[in-house]
């Protein structure tokens, strides 16, 4: 039985629960809704949220679980033979499923029965032959130990599927005979449906505790497993990068310093373009300017933050690298080799950032209460030195924690790097100079075709790792400035 | 400022309103000074911008036409029974073709000498279009056709600009003398600009067909990550903030929440990658480059965006809202479900529509569910595997043209962005008239 007719049986039930479950109580009420303890539709509700919920959760758990058990199940059913030498147990199942999807495929194109399917041998038929007619290629030829995996793969799933369809049916009509019992007049439904309501909404809240869990579990265990294969000595304090490609064989330097240097280096010069514009823009949007031009400007600048940043990244590739190019260039001043280097992205990085300082110090430099300047002003202070020695130093801790934001956000960046930052690891000082990010890195150890239980598609986690480390620590960091010097004004 | 009277040395320079004094002067310059830097700085934000966008739409808006060869021939059916009778029966099209096109030139009084070769490296090879044409239309023989046929990428590139006489090297693509060709059918009018429908309802092409690439498979792609993100997004986001705003209660669970939900929000997008590749694809074995994964994906990221903007908008709800649906028996879950959240409800959707446009054009967690690697050459068949079979996405698709050799495809990369933007500035706009139309002062 298909899954979306599962789905859509559960619905049925729960919908007939409900119809029923809300007749019975107002029948246990003689009809008149008055006697009901809640509104009839909450009896309703609750048979069909009996219906739901518990078959619902069955049916997750299950269809997390029956993977592991089927896959338990051949791979205890395969002689240790299978594993011939330079292949892994991960490739053989990979390959058992292949075939058993490939049967699945010719079953259901009507190139086989389903007993044919079962029966199928490797000693009578080629199955990749028969297999390639029905459109799934397979790489190599079907061992015997293969194809009865496959077999075995296919029957344990029917069977688990069958008697999952008939658990999770069965548990969706008690669930909604249980509660159409309950439906009476005195039973306080509203009651225990708006429990159940609660339950659901502090679910939903803690699917953004899931999400960090999800998150630290990806990059803890594959981290752990690239420590496994490459010393964490090398990997901090490697000042090479130098990943050997996945067939050609040799030993892979896997440095983070070139990397961490290159971001770094990138993040600096954006904020150098950044910071100053940035301040500048706020303290004038905020102090000087009317309601007219704050009106226009600000939603101007803060369009620079609405563009993704695929387009920055094209604009540092295409208009800001070759520009540069023509103006450093071998043809005038010799300085730079190609359109990609630090300068190029973290120029254009620099132009992201500015609407994300200016409104940050926008908001801050507009908490500095009115009194301050006022005071200033009765001082005799011109504008700019209340805003140079009573504005700014009311609003630094704001302004550095928005830096920091600004820094975190830079060193996390991806496509302005990807495309503008060029691919060379190296540690130099010349911006000129191409030299590649964390980001980078991450994006060309996964996108490339090395195999995922080599350490060069692994240290991509470890990027990963010491990237997410970074930025939560600046993101920590930045609140913490802002909490502990924070002035406050009321 | 100073008051004669409160000098202390009388032979001070009298100074005042009237008689400006060097530190006053001073100052004054600084002020001004100051002020200028303010302006320059936002001068130059906005210079950015404008400079940001003119490089888009320069370099963007020659992918939106293309350059099309127009002829009308008639073939006779004499013509086209010799023709299906031949062994190469294309080429026998090709010369049909090569000699009207000779007819037309002449009669517009333009002499240039040109081979079938030529065409070939102008048109490609249009005896396939025109046979099939023929084939499929048999009445049509004997009256006059019209054809139009998209010229390749690099007489396009040589009418945007791109391509010039300076700088075209000779090759099995264009060679110089063929510009000859083309600047001589370009004064006959038989060669000129059309609108590319192709580049908004096509497919990617091969990576050596930069004229054929359309950005049209890859914005289905878009669309369907699009449906889910919605769909899983506003839903628990509404959730997750409904209960942090309004019942849960303060204790270490709702503070971890609340720091995991802010701290999210700064977590490079990347790392939203990191987990789809880890969680979704190897863990649990969905399959690459689904649009579906990548909806999970950007649902994660965009959680955090639409929570903070509905709590934003319950909070605005007042109390006396709540106090008085309380007041008339409402249950608290009653009070918020029937009367808060509706009020709150335009600030809600305004707030997720500005995280799904953020979402649309989020690039770096698609590079790692495989969106890149994938040549989107077709539609997908129907509603489930438009979710299902692994498709592009539109910044994906914009990244993949910028990563390919051929110049020819940076300019699909920047139409794409052009299209990109559009989406953008309408979701952003929708978003602006809600608010504008239903957002309440209380």
């Amino acid at each position: 039985m298909p899954f979306s007719w599962l789905v859509l049986i559960i619905l049925a039930i729960a919908a007939a629960g409900y119809v029923l479950g809300r007749k019975r109580a107002l029948n246990s009420a003689s009809g008149d809704r008055r006697n009901l303890h809640s509104l009839p539709s909450y009896y309703g509700a609750h048979a069909a949220m009996w219906a739901v919920v518990p078959a619902t959760a069955v049916l997750l758990v299950w269809m997390l679980a029956q993977p592991f058990f089927v896959n338990a199940r051949v791979l205890a059913s395969l002689p240790d033979t299978v594993v011939a030498e330079g292949s892994s147990i991960g490739l053989v199942m990979s390959d058992i499923r292949r075939v058993a999807d490939g049967l699945d495929e010719a079953v259901r194109q009507g190139a086989m029965t389903r007993t044919q399917a079962a029966a199928l041998d490797t000693d009578t038929t080629d199955v990749r032959d028969v297999l390639g007619g029905v459109g799934v290629a397979l790489g190599s030829g079907v061992s015997a130990d293969v194809l009865s995996g496959a077999q075995l793969y296919r029957v344990l799933n029917s069977t688990a599927t069958n008697l999952m369809s008939s658990l999770v049916v069965l548990i969706a009509l008690g669930g909604a005979a249980y509660g159409y019992s309950k439906s009476h007049a005195d039973f306080r439904a509203r009651n225990t449906v708006e429990r159940g309501i609660l339950a659901l909404l502090i679910f939903a809240a803690s699917i953004a505790i899931l999400t960090t869990i999800g998150i630290l579990f990806a990059l803890l265990f594959n981290t752990i497993e690239f420590f496994k294969l490459y010393p964490a000595r090398d990997f901090f304090f490697g000042t090479n990068w130098a990943p050997s490609f996945s067939g050609r064989g040799g030993a892979s330097d896997l440095g983070v310093l070139p990397l961490l240097w290159g971001t770094f280096y990138i993040s600096f010069i954006a904020l150098l373009v950044a910071v100053p514009i940035g301040l500048f823009s706020a303290i004038y949007l905020s102090e000087y300017a009317g309601p007219r031009v704050r009106g226009i400007a600000k939603p101007l600048i803060e369009i620079l933050a609405g563009i993704p940043t695929i387009v920055y990244g094209l604009f540092a590739l295409l208009t800001v690298g070759p520009l540069l190019v023509s103006m450093f260039g071998k043809d005038t001043l010799g300085w730079m080799q190609g359109g990609t280097a630090v300068i190029t992205a973290g120029l254009v990085m620099g132009i992201m950032l500015i609407p994300f300082v200016s409104s940050l110090s926008d908001d801050i430099i507009n908490a500095v209460p009115q009194s301050l300047r006022d005071g200033s002003y009765g001082l005799g202070a011109t504008q700019s030195e209340t805003i140079r020695q009573v504005i700014l130093p009311a609003a630094l801790p704001g302004i550095v924690g928005a830096i920091l934001l600004a820094a975190s956000r830079a060193i996390g960046e991806t496509m302005i790097v990807v495309l503008g930052a060029g691919a060379a690891a190296r540690l130099s000082m010349n911006p000129f100079d191409a030299m590649t990010t964390i980001t980078a890195k991450i994006v060309s150890q996964l996108t490339g075709d090395a195999d995922f239980a080599s350490p060069e598609a692994l240290v991509a986690f470890a990027l990963g790792m010491t990237l997410f480390v970074l930025t939560l620590g600046l993101n920590i960091f930045a609140l913490y400035i802002v909490r502990k010097y924070r002035e406050q004004y009321d | 400022m100073t008051d004669a009277s409160m000098s202390p040395d009388s032979a001070a320079p009298k100074s005042g309103l009237a008689t400006i004094d060097a530190r006053t002067r001073k100052r004054n310059a600084a002020e001004k000074r100051f002020r200028l830097y303010g302006m320059a700085a936002i001068g130059v934000g906005l210079l950015f911008l404008v400079f940001l966008f003119t490089s888009i739409l320069r370099s963007g808006l020659p992918a939106f036409t293309q350059t099309v060869l127009n002829i009308e021939f008639v073939l006779t059916s004499e013509q086209f029974d010799t023709a299906e009778s031949k062994m190469m029966k294309t080429g026998e099209y090709q010369n049909i073709f090569v000699a009207a096109l000779q007819d037309q030139l002449e009669a517009s009084g333009l002499e240039v000498a040109f081979d079938s070769k030529s065409i070939e490296r102008i048109v490609g090879k249009p005896g396939g279009t025109i046979r099939r044409f023929f084939l499929e239309n048999p009445d049509r023989i004997g009256t006059p056709v019209s054809f139009e046929l998209a010229a390749s990428s690099r007489v396009d590139g040589y009418f945007n600009g791109r391509v010039t006489r300076d700088t075209i090297v000779d090759s099995r693509f264009l060679m110089a003398a063929d510009l000859d060709l083309v600047d001589a059918l370009h004064d006959a009018g038989i060669i000129h600009g059309a609108f590319n429908w192709n580049f908004i309802t096509g497919t990617d092409s091969g990576v050596d067909n930069p004229g054929g690439a359309g950005l049209g498979a890859s914005v289905i792609g878009s669309f369907f990550m699009m449906l889910v993100v919605l769909f899983l997004s506003l839903p628990i986001g509404v959730a997750a903030s409904i209960y942090l705003e309004e019942f849960a209660p303060k204790n270490r669970w709702t503070d971890l929440i609340e720091v995991n939900i802010s701290n999210l929000a700064a977590v490079p997008s990347i790392v939203f990658g990191i987990l789809g590749l880890a969680v979704f694809i190897q863990f649990a074995g969905m399959p690459q480059s689904a649009p579906l994964v990548g909806g999970l994906v950007l649902t994660l990221m965009t959680l955090p965006t639409i929570i903070i903007s509905t709590r934003a908008s319950l909070a605005a709800v007042p109390p006396s809202i709540r106090d008085a649906a309380l007041g008339v028996g409402a249950s608290k879950m009653q009070s918020v479900f029937h009367h808060v959240l509706p009020l709150a409800m335009p600030g809600i959707l305004t707030g997720t529509i500005i995280g799904l446009a953020q979402a649309l054009g989020e690039t770096a967690p698609l590079l790692l569910i495989g969106m890149v690697g994938f040549v989107a050459r077709e539609y997908p068949e129907g509603f489930v595997s438009g979710f299902t079979d692994a498709n592009s996405a539109m910044p994906a698709q914009i990244y993949t043209w910028a990563s390919r050799a051929d110049p020819g495809f940076y300019e699909k990369a920047w139409g794409g962005i052009i299209i990109l933007l559009l989406f953008l500035i309408t979701m952003n706009a929708i978003a602006v008239v809600l608010r504008r139309r239903f957002e309440r002062r209380w």
